[in-house]
Formats: C-alpha cells, structure tokens, sequence
C-alpha cells in the first residue's frame, strides 16, 4: 500500500524554535487519521508542510508522491480545511462554490450543490454571517468537491458545539465512505476522533509520540496491576509506558507483542484515551520502538 | 482564476466607474468655459492636477496595499492556496488585473483633465506649462505610470507587512516620498538638457543690483558683484538655470557699474553693454514634452514589474504568510 503521507528527518523551525523536529512518517493510503496532541504541539505545522503551505526547514515531506504544493496538479489531489475554516466574509456561499468550480478542474459540482443544500446553506448569504459549524461545513464542502485523494482537516471541530461536532463528522465519515478519501484530522481531543479515525498519530513537543494503526496499537498494549514490583524487572518485548505505584500496587501500561503470562498480573485491554493519554504525557518516557512494532508503510 | 479577481475586484472597479462617470458629468458640464481663467473655472483647473496626483495614491493605498495582506490578516490565503492554482499564478492574476484596472481608471481620468485643461495650459499662465514639473506628473500618460506603480507598491508593501492598516499607512508614505524625490532628484536627467550661449541683449534685462540680500534677479552670485535679472524667452521649456558671463567665460562679473548705481537707466545699459555680456540658459525645449512623458511612463511601469517580480518571488519563498 503506498504512503498518502511520507516524511523523514522532517523538521520546521520559526527563528530559533522548533515546532516540528525528527519527525518520520508513512500514513499508508485509506485510512482516517487522527492527530493528537495537546495545543502548541505542532499538529498545525505538521498539517500545514502537508498542505504546502509551509516548507519544511529539515528534512523531506511528500503527500500522494510529490512534494506539497508542487504544481497545479498535486494542489488538485490534496483537499484542506484549515483552522478556523477561513473564508471570505463578504464573499456568498454561491461565491464560494464558484471559487471552487473557477479554481479547480476536478470540481464536482453536484456534490457541492447536494451537499449545501442538505445542510440548509442559503446560497445568497455572505459567509461572513454564517455561524461557525455552517462556514465549517461550507470549508469541508469546498474541499470536498475537489475530489482529493487526501484531506487534511486542521482542528475542524474545535470551534463547534458538541451536536454541530457530531454532524460535521457524521459528514465527513460519509464522504469518506462514499469517495474512498483519506482523512487526516486534527484534535486535541482524542475523544472527538476517537469515534471516527482508525489511525492515529500522537504528537507530543514538536515530535512524533506513536504513530500507528489503532487497532495495532490497541493490541499492543496492556495495562497490567497487581502487587508493587520494580518495572525494571519486566521481562524483554515489555516496555514500560506509564507506570503508577501505592505503597502495596503497583500498575502499568505496557507496549508488548506478546501475551503477557506473569500470573502476578491482572491484564486488561487499554482504552483509546487512556493510551493517547499515557503517550501525550510528557513525563512519561517513551522507549525507542522495536521494529516488529513499528508503522510498516 | 481570472473570474475569481474579478469577483473579488469588482467592488473596486464599480467605484472607479462611478467616481470617473462623475468626475466625466463635471467636465462636460464645465467644458464650455474651460478656458476661462478665474474663479470658479481656475479652482477646477487646479483641481484636476489635485485629482491626478491623488489617483495613484489612492490606488496604491486602499486597492494595492490591502490586495494581499488582508488575505494574509484575515487568513483566507490557506484557503486560496489550497486550491489547485499555484501561488504565482494566483498573484500574477490578482496583481495583473488589479494594475489593468488601475491603469484604466488613471488613463481615462488623465484623458478627461488632460483635454479640459489644455486651453489654460497653452495659456501658460502661474508657470503651469506643460513641462513644469507640476502640471507634467498631471497630463496625458504620466498619471497611468504612477498609478500602475502605485498599486504594485501597494500588493508589495502588503506582502512584506502582511498587516492591512499599517500597509496603507506605509504604502501611503513610500509613495508620496517617490512623487516628491522624482521630480526632483529624477526627472531632470532623465534627458540631458539644452545648454545656450547667446549675448545678453540689454532690452532683457529687467534689473541689476549688487548682490546683497535681495538683489534682483536670477543667476548672480551673491556678494558685492553685479547680479541681474533677465527675461528668458523659450515658450513652453522647462529652465533649470540661468546664468551670466563675461566674454571668457568667467561668472565673476566684477562689481556693479557705478552708473546702475545712481544715474539713469540709459547710462546703466550703456554701461552694463560695454561688458559684452553672455546668457547661458539650461533648458529642456517645450518639444521634448512626449520624450519625457513616455521615458517617465516608462521609468514607473518599469518599477511596477520589478516590483511584480519581487513579489513573484517573495510568495514562493518558504512561509511567506508568516508563523499563523
């Protein structure tokens, strides 16, 4: 399967601070991804060196083969709703969508149409005075319509009332299922995506936390309690996430390919929140992944 | 793309058809007296220079300069960028239509002011000639340089401060600096001027004096030498200097005769005759009018393409919207 998103030794500096640093990367193609990381992690920057809108200051980042932004025809094949979903205040949700026919040649015109019109969108109104789950919607349309192979989704949700959050992703999840695009959606929630991506990314300080299929990642790990005991006597291919002690127990959430047999132990599966939470805590060191683990593109 | 500047350039191009659709309405209502020099009628002639100085400074600071850094402020550059056009091809549109348009609106309203103005031109009347530096900047192609100018400044100033009202500001003064320093510092060697030598007839002399403060007259060295005045008639041309000398050549004409002094006119001619004096006259003749309307033109439209390149290559360097 080929890589929607490939990137090696991919950094991004603003003078002398590093937003983004280190950071490899190969989301495989079909997936919906979700990239987590508390705010200020650089999950914008990743998003915006993918988008083009940025270029890198280290390393290499190709999307879809090619370099972001490369010509007319990559611009084409990435769709992207930005932050805050910009748009133009004084310029008419028809406008908008005339935008879109005008600047791009795979514009497909009945989708923007439907799409506006299930969500009650009046084509005379400037989308200045749209709310923001509707101007959210109407972004999400205009990438949409593009056919890209790839969208990228820069914290959509983040400025939407819980029952406008569940509708923006509800329609999302059924654009992806009807035109098979890969998604890569950002949060700093992992509660909003939890529902809906199937890939994840944690990005935690400028780096890369874990990155991998969320079904891999959830049988990967376990969490383990019982009586207090040093996490250093675990056996090998049982690397220490998160631990947390009392005076008598003592728990842990482990990253392991193997069952886990110790009878001292109470092994139980791990949540999604709790892994993202466990990898999104900086003080928790994260062992160097083993390459039986690792994300294979 | 092109459709899309429109849309978003229409608003502008509305208002330039109202403002020059009035400005038209008044000029033709005025024009049967556009000769007359008084009143009311000289008020609008100096009007017209007034408007066509304004134009591409207007142009500059509310079409250029916000052309790019509100898209930029606001951050729908993410959403412009993000479709499939690339950057130079987006600014190459908005910047191309938006100094179309610009050009347009500075060319029709010179045309209009420009043929209004010409009886009182010719009257050359308050030194507005159409080659002093005032009244040049004001007539016929001039106005269509400065405002193509004007407006890529304005897109490039934008781009660098990427804020809209400071952009305005900047663009406003960078602008004005320009159209002071170039009639200045600029225009005058754009050409190399006429330099004549001819015997100083007495009949042009209007007056003489020693020099001190206040001694009449153009081109006498002050001190307690002769310093004249003298009639310098080359119609239409603009003089940058007049000057006097002795057969040799020497400017140093030695003191004023006794007989300017006290005595009679006559005898001062007579006396100031003796000396075989020369007037030297730099100039550019009234005839190289359209030479120096088209090297400025020229000069301005040449200005606005580097100034189009530059921001060519500013919005394709890395991040040129900034940290956001």
């Amino acid at each position: 399967m080929s890589a929607v998103i490939e990137a090696s030794g991919l950094g991004k500096a603003y003078g002398r601070t590093w937003a983004l640093r280190d950071c490899a990367l190969a989301v495989p193609e079909g997936h919906v991804v979700g990239l987590v990381g508390p705010n200020g992690a650089g999950k914008t920057t990743l998003l915006q060196l993918a988008a083009g809108l940025l270029a890198p200051t280290r390393g290499t980042i190709t999307v879809l083969g090619e370099r972001p932004a490369a010509g007319p025809a990559q611009l084409a094949r990435v769709g992207f709703v930005a932050q805050d979903t910009p748009v133009y205040t004084r310029m008419t949700v028809a406008d908008h969508l005339r935008l879109g026919a005008w600047l791009n040649p795979g514009w497909d015109d009945s989708l923007a149409r439907r799409r506006t019109g299930q969500l009650g969108l009046d084509p005379k109104q400037r989308a200045g005075s749209l709310s923001g789950g509707q101007r959210a919607q109407l972004a999400l349309t205009l990438a949409l319509a593009k056919r890209p192979g790839l969208l990228l989704l820069d914290e959509p949700v983040a400025s939407l009332d819980p029952l406008a959050r569940r509708e923006f992703l509800r329609m999302l999840m059924e654009a992806v299922a009807e035109y098979g695009t890969s998604v890569v959606l950002s949060s700093h929630l992992v509660a909003d995506l939890e529902r809906v991506c199937d890939y994840l990314i944690v990005l935690v300080a400028s780096q890369i936390r874990v990155a991998g299929e969320v079904s891999d990642l959830l049988a990967a790990h376990r969490r383990l309690s019982g009586p207090r005991r040093d996490p250093a006597t675990l056996p090998a291919g049982q690397d220490v996430i998160e631990e947390s002690h009392t005076d008598k127990q003592t728990s842990l959430l482990v990253r392991t390919s193997e069952p886990v047999h110790d009878p001292a132990w109470a092994v139980t599966p791990v949540s999604l929140e709790d892994l993202v939470i466990a990898y999104m805590n900086p003080a928790n060191q994260i062992p160097p992944r083993r390459p039986q683990l690792g994300v294979v593109s | 793309m092109i459709r899309l500047s429109w849309l978003q350039f229409r608003a502008q191009t509305v208002t330039a058809a109202a403002a020059l659709a009035a400005a038209a309405v008044i000029l033709a209502a005025t024009s049967a007296h556009r000769g007359v020099n008084a009143g009311f009628y000289h008020w609008l002639y100096m009007a017209g220079i007034v408007a066509l100085y304004l134009t591409p400074a207007l142009i500059g600071t509310f079409w250029g300069a916000p052309l790019i850094s509100r898209e930029l402020e606001a951050g729908t550059y993410r959403l412009a960028w993000t479709q499939s056009v690339t950057r130079t091809r987006w600014l190459a549109v908005k910047l191309g239509l938006g100094c179309l348009v610009s050009m347009t609106t500075a060319g029709l309203l010179s045309l209009m002011i420009t043929w209004w103005s010409s009886p009182l031109d010719q009257l050359d009347q308050f030194n507005n000639y159409r080659l002093s530096p005032l009244t040049f900047g004001a007539r016929d192609l001039t106005p269509i340089g400065y405002a193509a100018f004007a407006f890529a400044l304005g897109v490039t100033i934008g781009l660098l401060i990427r804020r809209a009202v400071p952009a305005i500001a900047v663009t406003l003064a960078v602008f004005a600096a320009v159209q002071v320093a170039v009639p200045l510092e600029v225009r005058p060697y754009l050409i190399p001027p006429v330099r004549t030598v001819s015997p100083l007839s007495t009949s042009n002399i209007t007056g003489t004096g020693d020099g001190g403060p206040g001694a009449p007259g153009v081109g006498g060295q002050p001190g307690p030498n002769l310093a004249l005045g003298a009639k310098v008639d080359i119609p239409g041309a603009w003089v940058y200097s007049v000057q006097f000398t002795l057969p040799d050549g020497s400017t140093d004409l030695g003191p004023e005769p006794q007989a300017c002094r006290s005595g009679s006119g006559n005898a001062c001619n007579t006396a100031l005759a003796r000396l075989h004096l020369r007037q030297v006259v730099t100039y550019q003749p009234a005839s190289r009018y359209w030479a120096f309307q088209c090297a400025e033109t020229g000069l301005y439209l040449l200005f606005a393409l580097l100034l189009a390149g530059f921001c060519t290559w500013r919005v394709n360097r890395p991040d040129p919207a900034g940290r956001r």
